[in-house]
């Protein structure tokens, strides 16, 4: 659970702003956003770059919302909610937006491991077949450094998500970044060295936000390689880490008795998601004979 | 901030001398005082992380590209995670960060708009000819004698080689003479003949009616940000001025890259205090003590003047603790850009200031309450300092006197490509485009079609010759007057190749940021690919497609480089220059 700190706050409390969306009235309190406030009406915004343990960047734009007066679309997940905004969250404008948006990611990457953007695309029926046929794809090698996690950037939306884990949301090591410019941005370590030779300290964290799976477990990445991932039949077991005092809460994904990745839930309030190397890679342990 | 990890790459002691040379030992984040005592921590990292970028511009200047070892070293000094100084390594088109495998300097030669129709592509094979590295890019800002090059220098300085062959071709001709009164008339390397021109009267007049006065008067004299956004002065500098007690900064944004625009070079190469003593108006105007300049890093001699007026206006006590005697203090700090378009959005523009790439931040909130380092921050062009300067001089009434009501006042038009006269011309606003093309000496051939505002901007017909310069006409007639760009294109123009150019400079130019811009500018080129390859009409469907992408790029990108990425395409089809008859 996470502490709701605005009630300490005397300039925020009590306080509340109304805003309308579709027709509706709706009153949040001071502070959320507009994503926030459509959550809280039961409408539901598509996200991909948005993560509720990080701040928002709104660089994928799925998001974005029609704000009366306004003279462009705005996204939902970073603008306040401000008292009288009239806002619509299902015009034509906005639905072809995120149209937009779901063609360019799928005529761009691999989605085949992203079934909640995939579904997404199918909302706002999303074409991809209507682009030229050779066009700029990623198409980008997967970088196989260790026997932890691999990165496939064909499936990379560069959503900053595991950039910022890296840094200062939450881990604070600064490995990766984003490089180049334009379509040939890419997240990168300091001249593309590998992982070991980077400041890497194998926590995990940008895998467990990764809304794509161009990050993933080299568990996860060799049974998939072997047709042998089979999600369905996975059990999560919530416990706790074993290593030290800290308490933080594990997920661990088990198939056919076997743990083939952890993850840590994002509304914990000792993890909000992220881990430790130990935790996040530390349990081979638990099988060995 | 953990520690930082190096890769195993060791500088030179060229690449520690050049970053030496620019980073004093105060400069590091990090010092060793005695023996026990350090001197560090999280404040004084941030605090120096915009020396990232002069650091960036010593290594490359020294070795021609930023090396492992080079950037590990500087990383180290400033204490930047070295994936971070990559990141932003490779975001400029003047960094390399791979051994170019040569110690020649580099000569890059524009291949946008003016340059492109003017051979640009026969003058980069020349030169390749002359066993010289070329590298082809973006518009240079000399679009009046394209085609352009600029040099950036290895064992010599950066230089444009038409500078030394004689001073840059000045403004031919003004129909009234405001804002280049100086041009061509003062020296721009004498703070003296800068004063006996009338130089500091308006910092002297703002200074003595005061802050509020100042703004009420810009106010009352309707000026629009000269940039190409158009945004009211008054509201920006009210905005600034009534943070009070903070820490506060206005910058003089000299980062014009906008393809045909060149009016801020001209000023600045020719009359650089006028932009000191303009940015100094406008921080004892809002209360900011800090003045920064970003310049555009393909403008050596300008940056070499200002950099020159700003020492002697210090000398002077016209820059420092006590500007002109009004015991207000303020200073100036130059940055160069490093070849980046998008730097021009004021927000990217800061972030790059910072040690940052140069993506644009979402507004709200806007850089007057958060701007640089968080703090309120005005950005100007300097067109507009200039116009807020004759306003300061002789008040609103007189500066109302040209112009139209809503447009009031002068302008700087940058008219290029198929005119007899390219330059920089001063005209007032509502003047018709066609007397303005007049005053130019005219067109040289039969006028196809006339871009207004760049890149950025959209093309019209030899029908609008009788438009208004205004912002409410250019409005009106589905254009803009931009940040002043005039290209005209004759009959002669393969549209198709200049328009294919338009689409993929801003290819180049996207920071990539946000998806909508990111992948909509590829989409939008590969389709005018197709187009040229197809030889034919363009089809329905592809007209559909070409215009959903420009609706989403204009809806949903997060600046305004989206925003505007399709109008020079979109107009291009509408006018029938591209893709067959509308």
């Amino acid at each position: 659970m996470t502490t709701d700190w605005s009630s300490l706050d005397p300039a925020l409390a009590d306080t509340t702003v109304s805003v309308t969306i579709d027709g509706a009235s709706v009153t949040v309190p001071a502070g959320d956003t507009i994503l926030d406030a459509c959550t809280a009406h039961g409408v539901d915004t598509p996200t991909i770059c948005y993560a509720e343990n990080l701040t928002p960047v709104n660089a994928c734009r799925v998001c974005v919302v029609e704000v009366e007066g306004n003279r462009t679309l705005v996204p939902a997940c970073s603008r306040p909610a401000e008292d009288g905004m009239e806002i619509q969250t299902d015009s034509e404008r906005v639905r072809h937006s995120r149209k937009m948006v779901l063609e360019f990611l799928g005529t761009t990457n691999d989605l085949s491991e992203a079934p909640a953007i995939n579904a997404m695309s199918e909302r706002y029926d999303a074409d991809i077949t209507r682009y030229a046929t050779d066009h700029a794809r990623f198409d980008q090698d997967v970088k196989i450094d260790d026997d932890l996690y691999i990165r496939d950037y064909d499936k990379c939306v560069l959503c900053y998500k595991c950039v910022d884990a890296c840094g200062e949301e939450a881990q604070f090591t600064f490995a990766i970044a984003m490089s180049g410019r334009g379509f040939d941005n890419r997240i990168s370590t300091e001249f593309d060295v590998t992982l070991p030779d980077s400041a890497c300290v194998y926590c995990g964290n940008c895998i467990g936000v990764c809304p794509t799976n161009a990050l993933q477990f080299k568990t996860e990445f060799d049974l998939r390689r072997a047709g042998e991932w089979r999600e369905d039949e996975q059990t999560v077991t919530r416990t706790v880490c074993s290593y030290c005092g800290v308490g933080c809460n594990l997920e661990l994904h088990v198939q056919d008795n076997e743990i083939v990745k952890v993850t840590s839930p994002a509304d914990h309030s000792v993890t909000h998601g992220h881990l430790c190397v130990k935790g996040r890679f530390g349990w081979k342990y638990v099988s060995a004979t | 901030m953990a520690d930082l990890k190096l890769t195993v790459d060791h500088s030179t002691d060229a690449e520690r001398g050049a970053v030496d040379a620019v980073l004093t030992a105060d400069d590091h984040a990090v010092v060793r005082v005695t023996e026990r005592l350090v001197r560090g921590g999280m404040a004084r990292r941030k605090a120096r992380r915009h020396l990232l970028l002069p650091g960036l511009h010593a290594l490359q200047a020294e070795v021609g590209w930023i090396s492992p070892g080079g950037l590990n070293y500087l990383c180290d000094v400033l204490q930047v995670p070295p994936a971070e100084g990559y990141g932003v390594a490779t975001f400029y088109d003047m960094f390399r960060t791979d051994d170019p495998g040569h110690t020649d300097s580099v000569h890059h030669v524009c291949i946008d708009t003016a340059c492109h129709i003017a051979g640009a592509e026969q003058f980069a094979q020349q030169l390749e000819a002359e066993g010289k590295q070329v590298h082809r890019g973006p518009c240079l800002g000399q679009c009046e004698r394209a085609p352009a090059r600029f040099v950036q220098g290895r064992g010599e300085p950066d230089h444009v080689p038409a500078d030394t062959s004689g001073q840059p071709a000045a403004p031919h001709r003004a129909s009234v003479r405001r804002l280049l009164k100086r041009v061509g008339v003062v020296d721009p390397t004498s703070l003296a003949s800068y004063r006996e021109h009338g130089g500091y009267a308006a910092l002297a007049r703002a200074i003595d009616i005061g802050p509020d006065a100042m703004i009420d008067e810009i106010r009352a004299a309707g000026l629009t940000g000269r940039g190409g956004a158009a945004f009211p002065t008054a509201i920006k500098w009210r905005g600034v001025a009534d943070e009070h007690g903070r820490s506060k900064h206005v910058i003089a944004n000299a980062d014009e890259s906008e393809p045909g625009t060149f009016k801020d070079r001209v000023v600045m190469e020719n009359d650089p205090f006028s932009v000191i003593e303009g940015l100094t108006l406008a921080g004892l105007t809002v209360g900011a003590e800090h003045g920064w300049i970003y310049i555009r890093g393909e403008y050596p001699l300008a940056t070499r003047r200002l950099r020159h007026a700003i020492d002697e206006a210090r000398s002077a006590g016209l820059l420092g603790g006590d500007v002109l005697g009004s015991g207000q203090a303020f200073d100036i700090e130059l940055r160069r850009g490093a070849g980046a378009y998008i730097c021009g959005e004021e927000t990217a523009l800061i972030e790059s200031i910072e040690g940052f790439r140069g993506e644009p931040r979402n507004k709200p909130p806007f850089p007057s309450t958060h701007g640089l380092f968080g703090e309120p921050t005005a950005v100007n062009n300097p067109e507009t300092l200039l116009s807020a300067m004759y306003i300061a001089e002789h008040g609103p009434d007189t500066f109302r006197l040209e112009g139209t009501e809503k447009s009031p006042g002068t302008r700087l038009f940058c008219l290029s490509g198929h005119v007899a006269a390219p330059g920089v011309y001063e005209v007032a606003m509502g003047t018709t485009l066609g007397d303005l093309i007049e005053l130019a000496g005219g067109a040289t051939g039969t006028t196809r079609a006339i871009l207004m505002g760049g890149a950025a901007g959209t093309f019209v017909g030899a029908d609008q010759l009788d438009m208004p310069l205004t912002h409410e006409d250019t409005r009106e007639r589905g254009t803009t007057l931009g940040s002043g760009v005039v290209t005209l294109f004759d009959d002669s123009v393969d549209f198709m190749s200049l328009v294919l150019r338009i689409a993929e400079f801003f290819r180049g130019e996207s920071c990539g940021q946000c998806v909508p811009c990111r992948v909509g500018v590829v989409r939008q080129h590969e389709v005018l690919v197709e187009l040229r390859d197809s030889g034919a009409a363009l089809r329905p469907e592809r007209h559909e497609l070409v215009d959903d992408i420009a609706r989403a790029m204009a809806d949903a990108s997060i600046c305004g480089l989206g925003h505007t990425a399709a109008g020079a395409v979109q107009s291009a089809i509408r006018l029938g220059l591209i893709g067959g008859t509308p």
